[in-house]
């Protein structure tokens, strides 16, 4: 275990080591959510409400949403691919460990600093500039902590799954695009899962991704109840599982059939 | 003694894909591809003792990376067994990795955006290496290496040749008993390989470490090898000590003679017409090279119709090379 903590703080090391790609993410988030609550005030106009959420609520739901992604969200399928691709991962391999756990590790240590450096500070300035309204119930925030974890946990795994295609398919560049825009599209990023049409929503019910952002931003929105919000962290962990299963299969395959690029 | 390496009947097969020509041909590869099943690794076998130190060579393409990442549980092998260590590198890896050290010459194991004693202390917990075992046994290796003023410089500001000697210790911190060497003094000046070659032969003589080397660098072979394995088209063509073959293959001997007057070549041929000589010309830096067996007679002889006819400039006797050997083998592709 020793191994995988060291894994972080190394982590930690390198996000350090490239601070102009930190600030230029604080910068790119604070766009991306003034665009979003700009775009969502013209939106409500002068109604109330719509499908139960307010415009306080959604612009909440908007900042929690992109501050919670800073957490979940990792390049490990890039990464994966490009390590593939160059033929690096042979020195992953000749390492005692679980490559897909420290990719995991690497992940994780990156989420956590995003977390502190980023979303904390982060959703301070926003709570300031735009008419957000935090709840301070702490059972609600430690709700949400453990659903972002779950988060984490199904994003990294879709991560891992389209990471280990490379070892098929050689380049994969394209699939890891379309992978990026269904996930910000259908786990509600954009788009709370509740503004799709109903046959829409069915579908949705059975695939992973909203649990990777709409269940955590409702949950701290106050927009689920707190049976509703259990019920919601049950699904998140039942897929973290499932999603288990398939990275093994494909991974003991991806063994058998590896070809170390370049010689 | 114990075997450290086992292979038998090793087989490694890759499917070589070929695109057909034309448009058509690449719609056709849409649906479905030629390829050819290639060996690149055509069952060898061999066997390497407890602290001995083999150089595996062969050309371009040969087959060595592969073996080598077949011996060290990156490749699954096609067919046949491979015992490192007593286990299966690949059935038993995270175990297996354990005990082996690795360097390509060609990838790095260090992270490229921190320092090198970060990498060492993330390696150092990966390996599960004690503080006391660290200290004493890397303390030595930072020393001899001569790496300590990089330790806290991130990798990507180090020379070739301080990476590779940050390289080399990263390998050894958990003092491994089998070390594999994948080019690791390629693109290297010499003082860095002599340093690299020392340190090397130091380790194996104190720790009785077993290395496994494979290079394109002969005089690295010549260093530190009595024993060599060659590879050519994926099969082991000669298993066997250095010196036998430079004594089965370099038996003749060279004499190269400049000359401080323009000379024909005939005029030098018909000079030892009677002697089996062969003579070469290199016409840019007029120098003629004499090949014949080695007999200290007929060298004399040589010497003394060549000096006594013409005013010489310089004149050398050398030895066939192992390079000159190797070049010929893999000429030929056999032994």
């Amino acid at each position: 275990m020793d191994k995988y903590l060291e894994m972080i703080r190394i982590r930690f090391l390198m996000m350090l080591a490239y601070r102009t790609n930190y600030y230029t993410g604080i910068l790119i988030y604070s766009i991306n959510i003034g665009a979003y609550y700009f775009l969502w005030s013209a939106i409500y106009g002068t109604k109330e409400q719509i499908v139960g959420l307010s415009v306080t609520q959604m612009t909440t739901y908007v900042a929690v949403s992109w501050m919670a992604r800073a957490f979940y969200f990792n390049n490990l399928d890039r990464e994966m691919a490009l390590e593939i691709m160059e033929g690096k991962v042979a020195v992953e391999l000749i390492r005692p460990y679980n490559y897909l756990g420290m990719k995991v590790m690497q992940g994780l240590g990156e989420g956590i600093f995003r977390l502190f450096f980023f979303s904390a500070p982060g959703l301070i300035i926003v709570y300031f500039v735009f008419p957000v309204e935090f709840t301070w119930d702490l059972s609600v925030w430690g709700l949400f902590g453990l659903s972002i974890l779950l988060s984490f946990f199904i994003n990294t795994e879709l991560n891992l799954l389209t990471g280990i295609t490379t070892f098929f398919l050689y380049n994969n560049a394209g699939l890891i695009r379309a992978k990026r825009v269904v996930i910000d599209l259908f786990s509600g990023l954009l788009l709370p899962i509740s503004f799709f049409p109903g046959w829409a929503q069915d579908v949705m019910k059975f695939l992973p991704f909203q649990g990777i952002s709409y269940f955590p931003s409702m949950i701290v929105t106050k927009g689920f109840s707190h049976p509703q919000a259990i019920d919601a962290i049950t699904q998140q962990f039942v897929w973290v599982i499932l999603l288990f299963f398939p990275i093994q299969l494909l991974w003991s395959l991806a063994k058998k059939q590896l070809i170390i690029q370049g010689g | 003694m114990k075997n450290v390496i086992e292979v038998n009947n090793l087989r490694k097969e890759f499917k070589a894909y070929s695109s057909r020509t034309g448009l058509k041909g690449a719609f056709r590869d849409l649906l479905t591809r030629n390829y050819k099943v290639v060996p690149a690794v055509n069952d060898i076998n061999f066997s390497v003792k407890k602290g001995e130190m083999v150089g595996y060579i062969g050309e371009n393409g040969a087959g060595k990376s592969t073996t080598i990442k077949m011996l060290t549980g990156i490749l699954t092998p096609t067919s046949g067994e491979i015992s490192v260590n007593g286990m299966n590198p690949h059935k038993e890896r995270e175990k297996f990795v354990q005990t082996i050290g690795v360097v390509f010459g060609q990838r790095s194991q260090l992270w490229w955006d921190i320092a090198v004693q970060e990498s060492f202390r993330l390696l150092k917990k990966v390996y599960k290496v004690s503080d006391a075992d660290y200290n004493s046994h890397m303390n030595h290796v930072i020393h001899t290496l001569d790496i300590e003023p990089l330790l806290d410089k991130p990798v990507r500001k180090l020379s070739l040749g301080q990476r590779m000697r940050c390289e080399l210790a990263a390998a050894l911190i958990h003092n491994p008993p089998l070390l594999f060497l994948d080019e690791p003094t390629i693109g290297l000046d010499v003082l860095v390989k002599l340093k690299i070659r020392d340190f090397l032969k130091e380790i194996n003589e104190k720790y009785q470490t077993t290395i496994l080397l494979t290079t394109h660098d002969l005089t690295d072979i010549e260093a530190l090898c009595e024993r060599v394995i060659m590879l050519d088209e994926g099969k082991v063509i000669y298993d066997g000590a250095l010196k036998s073959l430079q004594e089965k293959w370099g038996e003749g001997k060279e004499l190269q003679f400049q000359f401080l007057e323009p000379v024909e070549m005939t005029a030098v041929q018909n000079l030892t017409s009677g002697i089996p000589v062969k003579w070469d010309l290199n016409k840019k830096e007029q120098i003629f090279t004499a090949t014949l067996e080695d007999n200290d007679e007929l060298i004399s002889q040589i010497i003394a119709k060549v000096v006594a006819e013409f005013k010489i400039k310089d004149i050398k006797i050398n030895e066939t090379s192992t390079e000159e050997i190797i070049r010929n083998i893999y000429e030929k592709g056999a032994v």
